[in-house]
């Protein structure tokens, strides 16, 4: 069962919604249906399953329908039509103090992009206001207020007022509040939207830094590509009130449904989205552990490369070779073609996972002189990176086919 | 021109008669509510030495508005006790809070349900720009007629002038508080009345207090104008000065009034700044 399910829900704002219905069952966009019924579209016929400790980011242009949809799963808006089902439980069904009592239970609050913290209220007074909503008593809440005032680091600040904060301390503070209530869901609206670059990605990398941690099930509204495909798990990419496409960063970005997704996808910073796996290359030629010095150099010169990388037969990687040393080697030690390579030749590669983000990889790439080999959990040889690959990744309109690359070819090439 | 005359007195005479004899219950427990407020803080205010009302007002002064008003203040109060107008200072001040404690007690529950109800908020609007327009003699009129003459009627009157700001300017603080901070309680599960005593009333206090302020200070000027159907204290003596011609009296009762509104402004201002002790 999936944490929230959002079945084939609508909502439209204005009196008689069954005229908008008419009209977009046939197809009719939004713009239209609103000139000719002055009725406003905020979304149609959206179905998403989200699972529990998932980030899910709703992402589209501004007037999309992003936050209508996040405020109709705690009913702040009323769905027009449609289910909404959380923890197995239909919440458009439930009355009005069911409601407030199943909101206590199932939300972790919202926090938005204007941080709405109560200004006559110090940290510790904002931070502990979800749970005095909840009823906890006093000490209890005081407790929990200053667990969480020190995990989003504000320890010091527990009686500044938000006036006296800058605004990703205010954010911190609206993040705190969410935290400190003991429910799943947070809902977040362009939360670090506000927030100067800088601030706005390490507020970024906190929540993600906090999730892995608390696994809570944050629902994130952002108009920002780069935000959601560095913190969404899946998104959802909406347009005009209509879902156009849900999946992965990956799926997204390898294939936009459309022009609209398209667009979204050229402006992306592409550094945070692609890993290892997307770009690395499959291994050309590799040398045999059992291989003798005479055999690793021919390799060697017939790829025309500068340096080699050794591995078994289960393809496990041992090490590298350099061009140069094998060479000299080989000079020295003419009389015996079987003899293996020296330990002291074989030296240990840079190695990152399939996953590993291409801002790593590019760091990598900048201090390392040798090869950067991807390898399996077991240590197992399934590409390698090369310049071009990155250089290609950054530049729009990528996709990972075009280097001819798919995962089967990279981890069964043969040794040439 | 017409060979009658409309009675209208007649049938206003006729209507207060009725009305005052049906409802004389009513009419009466009100009058001795204001009754017993005035009295109360006249007698509360004149039982104190004046010079314990003067500290006490001069530090509440300073701590609402700083060191130089209540300096004024001090000085202002000792002048009052000295030229002989301490006592109906003390009355007219008791009819101005009384004034207030109804003004509160009926303009804050308005002004929340106005801000509650876009169609309650629609009827209330036009009355009470009508009734900000009105000259503030006019109030005095119906109040005399079901209140008779004295101080109940000047009390009524005043509270019906002071109210329109504090029902306008609790509605406004109210409607300005910003969506997202109900949001964020309607999120966490907040009852209506945890959304109003928790983020609606504090988060507004600074206009609602604006709105108190406003409504003291038109209540400190119609009790003034009440003297003339016999409300007392400043006022009246305010009144024995124009009506005898003695200038100078009627100066220093103009004095007192000046000193007393520059009091109650400059606390009343001050309440919406106050921030919670850090
Ligand atoms: N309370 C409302 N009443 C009427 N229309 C609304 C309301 N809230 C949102 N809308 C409309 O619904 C559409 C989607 O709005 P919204 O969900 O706020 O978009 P986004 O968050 O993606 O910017 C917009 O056209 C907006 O004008
Ligand atoms: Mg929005």
């Amino acid at each position: 069962m999936s944490k929230i399910e959002i079945k084939n829900v609508s909502k439209i704002f204005g009196p008689k919604p069954e005229r908008a219905f008419k009209m977009l069952e046939q197809g009719i966009p939004k713009n239209e249906v609103q000139a000719k019924t002055g009725l406003v579209v905020g979304v149609y016929d959206i179905s998403i399953e989200i699972e529990k400790g998932e980030v899910f980011v709703i992402m589209g242009l501004s007037g999309s329908g992003k936050s209508t949809l996040q405020r109709l799963l705690n009913r702040l808006h009323e769905p027009t039509r449609g289910e909404i089902i959380i923890d197995g439980k239909d919440i458009t069904k439930m009355d009005h103090n069911e409601l407030i009592h199943f909101r206590r239970k199932a939300f972790s609050g919202m926090v938005f992009q204007n941080f709405a913290i109560l200004p006559h209220r110090t940290v510790m007074g904002n931070v502990e206001f979800g749970l005095e909503i909840h009823g906890v008593d006093k000490e209890k809440r005081r407790k929990r207020a200053q667990e969480v005032i020190e995990i989003v680091g504000l320890q010091g600040y527990e009686n500044s007022f938000p006036s006296e904060l800058s605004g990703g301390m205010q954010q911190r503070v609206g993040l705190a509040r969410g935290l400190a209530v003991d429910a799943d869901i947070l809902l977040m609206d362009e939360a670090f939207s506000a927030l100067d670059p800088l601030i706005r990605r390490e507020m970024q990398d906190e929540l993600l830094e906090l999730q892995s941690r608390m696994k809570k099930t944050i629902v994130f509204v952002t108009h920002d590509l780069d935000e959601a495909f560095k913190l969404g798990d899946r998104i959802a990419i909406l347009k005009d009130g209509v879902m156009v496409q849900m999946g992965t960063a990956e799926e997204i970005i390898t294939n936009p449904v459309d022009d609209y997704v398209t667009a979204f996808v050229e402006g992306l910073d592409r550094t945070g989205v692609f890993t290892a796996g997307t770009i690395m290359q499959p291994v050309k030629a590799t040398a045999h552990v059992n291989d003798g010095l005479h055999t690793i150099l021919h390799r060697i010169r017939r790829a025309g490369l500068s340096s080699m990388l050794l591995v078994d037969s289960q393809r496990i990687l041992h090490g590298y070779l350099k061009a140069g040393e094998v060479a000299e080697e080989v000079k020295k030690e003419s009389v015996d073609e079987k003899k293996k390579p020296h330990h002291s030749l074989i030296h240990s590669p840079e190695t990152v996972h399939p996953d590993t983000h291409l801002t790593e990889v590019i760091n990598l790439y900048s201090e390392s002189t040798g090869p950067i080999a991807v390898v399996n959990d077991n240590n197992k040889l399934l590409g390698v990176i090369v310049r071009g690959a990155i250089i290609a990744a950054l530049s729009k309109g990528y996709k990972p086919e075009d280097n001819g690359y798919t995962e089967q070819t990279g981890t069964e090439e043969k040794v040439s | 021109m017409f060979p009658f005359r409309i009675p209208i007195r007649d049938w206003i005479s006729a209507a207060v008669d009725y009305l005052s004899t049906q409802f004389s219950v009513v009419f009466d427990s009100i009058s001795n509510l204001v009754l017993f407020l005035v009295d109360n803080f006249k007698d509360g205010l004149l039982t104190l030495h004046p010079l314990v009302l003067i500290v006490v007002l001069g530090l509440i002064t300073y701590r609402m508005a700083g060191w130089a008003t209540a300096g004024v203040a001090v000085a202002g109060l000792f002048i009052v006790e000295n030229i002989g107008l301490w006592v109906a200072f003390n009355e007219t001040l008791a009819l101005v809070l009384s004034a207030e404690v109804f003004v509160i007690a009926f303009g804050l529950p308005l002004g929340i349900f106005a801000a509650g109800s876009d169609r309650f908020n629609g009827i209330i609007r036009p009355l009470l720009d009508f009734m900000q327009t009105m000259p503030a003699f006019v109030y005095l009129i119906p109040a005399i007629m079901f209140f008779g003459l004295g101080l109940v009627p000047g009390v009524i009157a005043t509270f019906v002038f002071a109210i329109p700001p504090l029902i306008r300017l609790t509605n406004l603080g109210i409607r300005q508080v910003p969506k997202e901070l109900i949001e964020a309680s309607d999120a966490f599960g907040a009852t209506r009345a945890q959304k109003l005593f928790k983020v609606q009333m504090p988060v507004a206090l600074p206009t609602v207090m604006a709105g108190v302020n406003q409504s003291i200070m038109l209540g400190l000027s119609m009790v003034v104008i009440a003297a003339m159907i016999g409300a007392g204290g400043l006022g009246a003596e305010v009144l024995r000065g124009i009506q005898r011609l003695e200038v100078g009296q009627g100066f220093e009762a103009g004095l007192a009034v000046v000193i007393l509104a520059v009091i109650l402004d400059r606390i009343t201002a001050g309440f919406g700044q106050i921030k919670k002790p850090q």
